[in-house]
């Protein structure tokens, strides 16, 4: 048996009913390289054929950024946190928004998009809606460079809490892919899923303190509004982005990091003991 | 003849399928009655979590059952069995993509599928980025693709295009792409499925070459092919699967034969829902179709082929009753025509048939093609419309009368064509050096 210089000496690997693949993290591990390349096959792909390409992912948060601005600042009236311009404050809840929303539609759906794969060779599904989600991530970047010029216009600068930022990031991915995998696990099965989804994400757009600020929420129902992982997420953003004009309120935020885990582990756990049936359903 | 490196015991594998029971005449209270029904099995399962399954009828269907098979390094096996066999779902067993239902396997080394060449092909990708992307799906580490990328270009020839998009290649230059990067793969075991069913003759002697390549070079290959001439090349070893058990194990001259002898020699197959179905202006006319090897067990290239097709008449326009003409067209398995047999050229006479069901025959006294699988499309016409057509409306495999195939390039590079051709030959004479011309003898 030759032993190959990348993989390492042979290993055993035995197939059986209904067991828990011990070297699925070695798996894991191994494949690496192709959530590497689906992610940059999904980014290169994403906005080929397209007129205005990667201003595809600017012009989407940024709309909605003025159309939420038009309807929450001038017809509304609602006023915006401490001076920070009121578009400043949409757009710094926008933007976590776009990556929550866009992760969870993505990688839920991913598993379905990518049917043909799954159902003709092995690699950890995990892999699929992982990769999904450093797309979003990209955008992301993208979109704050954007913000960054924004900001300049505006004359606003955020202060040193703008380096706590990737933790808030770090934290709206894990709020997105505990739910995006249990989603994607359930989509497989029932596809009523793909049609819920972008709904729900609708939906969430209102029920998320993205237009208009949190401390806009009446007290009584801060513990329950805080159950959406989305609320501490955005708070935070707008803590480090505008400079502390927003009070990071340490409920929501612990409410957001136990929410997001909780889901975390269960829709891990879906998807993993779902996960061996994947090509025979889909 | 090494160690064990893949062993199997007790393997199966089932699926739950569904079946619609049809109504002829469905009344609208049935089908809101059957709407009804349907949803709260399906709000059941989905409440129990089973997957959800189309149908009101369910059944258990097992692909696989009780397979016992050892393997050695180094061995080329064949896997041989009809459509549903579970030819597939061994390999998709064997290669992690589904997990058996009963029993378990070992497999010492790593494993690399290839299922479908091209699988994960991006069409919007270039040539270069498809083979990276390609080699990292079936397993390959960027490292090792780099190592071996001139090589994979180099088989594909495909040098002058590897920064086109491949939505632009021609079919023949995607499947080389495609083919070469599967074959560079570097993994101990590869597990191969109908792979040579692309390509053209010459790519095809090229893609058995680096099979025989592989299965030489001291790895073990599992090799899926309706094409027995490649399967008895490739492989010493064949096993024989039937209705998802393993009913043979052994050389693969024997395995072939023993085969090709249970293949029915009549194929038939029901055109009235069939999803090769065109669109006519009398859809559903073409009923029944069957293909009959007269005798020999299975369509053989130069004997007798009768093919017939029952058309129900009753619900043609009269026109269509007085001349009907029906189309056999012979096509390859890239859906090129080879040729068309019309059962009317421009009969002046009307027909004249009747509302019914008609049966059509058509005897090829000698089938003018050469081993390989083809496809049967049949349409019908009335002058100037296509009344039904189905299209491809069944698959066969022709064989050389006398089997088994021994020699592995009659089989790629002949072309469809077989032309009943007599040979003679005599010597020449040698023509005599020694002697001047003078000497000529009168």
């Amino acid at each position: 048996m030759g032993s190959d210089p990348v993989v390492g000496p042979a290993r055993i690997l035995v197939l059986e009913a209904g067991r828990r693949d011990a070297q699925y993290w070695r798996d894991l591990w191994l494949y690496r390289e192709l959530f590497a390349i689906l992610a940059w096959r999904d980014i290169a792909v994403r906005y080929k054929q397209t007129l205005v390409g990667v201003a595809w992912a600017v012009i989407r948060p940024f709309l909605t950024t003025l159309v939420l601005t038009v309807v929450f600042s001038r017809v509304a009236r609602l006023p915006t946190e401490g001076d920070a311009p009121y578009p400043l404050l949409v757009l710094a809840g926008v933007l976590p928004w776009f990556l929550f929303a866009t992760i969870l539609s993505e990688a839920a759906n991913s598993l379905v998009t990518n049917a043909q794969l799954v159902g003709k060779v092995y690699f950890p599904r995990i892999v699929l809606p992982l990769s999904a989600a450093v797309v979003s991530l990209v955008d992301l970047l993208v979109n704050l460079a954007a913000m960054a010029a924004v900001m300049l216009w505006f004359r606003f600068l955020p202060d040193w809490r703008v380096v706590v930022l990737p933790a808030f990031v770090v934290l709206a991915v894990l709020a997105a892919l505990g739910p995006a995998l249990l989603l994607a696990a359930l989509n497989v099965k029932y596809r009523d899923f793909r049609h819920l989804i972008p709904f729900a994400v609708q939906f969430g757009l209102y029920i998320s303190p993205v237009g208009f600020s949190s401390a806009h929420v009446p007290a009584q129902w801060a513990l329950v509004y805080g159950l959406n992982p989305m609320v501490g997420v955005i708070d935070g953003f707008r803590w480090c982005l505008l400079g502390g004009q927003t009070a990071l309120e340490p409920t929501s935020l612990v409410l957001s990091v136990a929410v997001s885990t909780f889901f975390l582990w269960y829709g891990g756990g879906v998807f993993r003991r779902t996960e061996r049936s994947f090509a025979d359903l889909i | 003849m090494g160690e064990i490196v893949i062993s199997s015991r007790g393997l199966g594998k089932r699926y739950v399928i569904g079946h619609q029971s049809r109504e002829r005449y469905p009344a609208l209270r049935n089908v809101i009655a059957q709407q009804g029904r349907r949803f709260l099995r399906s709000a059941l399962d989905v409440i129990a979590g089973r997957p959800l399954v189309v149908g009101d009828v369910r059944e258990e269907f097992w692909a696989l059952q009780d397979v016992d098979v050892e393997i050695s390094s180094g061995e080329a096996v064949g896997i041989i069995g009809r459509n549903g066999a579970g030819k597939t779902t061994l390999l998709k067993i064997l290669s992690r993509i589904t997990e058996p239902s009963t029993g378990r396997v070992v497999l010492k080394g790593r494993a690399a599928s290839l299922l479908e060449v091209g699988t994960g092909f991006h069409p919007e990708l270039s040539g270069r980025e498809n083979i990276y992307l390609n080699g990292a799906i079936l397993g390959m580490t960027r490292a090792e693709i780099r190592r071996r990328f001139d090589e994979i270009v180099d088989f594909a020839g495909v040098e002058q295009f590897l920064d086109t998009p491949v939505k632009r290649y021609s079919s023949g230059m995607y499947v080389r792409l495609a083919f070469a990067v599967a074959a560079h793969l570097e993994a101990e075991i590869l597990l191969v499925d109908e792979v040579l069913a692309v390509g053209d003759a010459e790519f095809q002697r090229k893609c058995l070459g680096k099979m025989q390549d592989i299965a030489g070079g001291g790895r073990t290959v599992l090799f899926v092919s309706h094409n027995m001439a490649a399967l008895t090349a490739l492989c010493r070893r064949a096993i024989l699967l039937q209705q998802g058990r393993l009913v043979m194990d052994g050389a693969t001259a024997t395995v072939v034969s023993a085969y090709l002898d249970q293949e029915p020699s009549r194929l038939e197959v029901s055109l009235s829902e069939h999803r090769g179905r065109e669109k006519g202006t009398c859809s559903g006319a073409l009923r029944n179709l069957l293909i009959d090897a007269l005798g020999a067990p299975q369509p053989q290239t130069g004997e007798p082929l009768l093919v017939r097709v029952t058309v129900d008449t009753t619900r043609l326009p009269a026109h269509a009753l007085e001349h009907p003409q029906l189309t056999l067209s012979f096509r390859d398995a890239f859906d090129r025509v080879i040729f068309t047999t019309v059962s009317a050229y421009q009969s002046e006479e009307p027909l004249g048939l009747e509302r019914g069901e008609y049966d059509f025959e058509c005897r090829i006294d000698r089938l003018p093609l050469t081993p390989g699988r083809y496809l049967i499309a049949v349409r019908l016409w009335t002058p100037g419309e296509m009344l039904d057509g189905v299209s491809p409306a069944l698959s066969f495999e022709v064989l050389w009368p006398q089997r088994p195939p021994r020699m592995l390039s009659w089989s790629a590079g002949l072309g469809p064509v077989y032309v009943p051709a007599s040979w003679r030959w005599c010597r020449r004479p040698a023509p005599d050096l020694t002697r001047g011309e003078g000497d000529h003898a009168g």
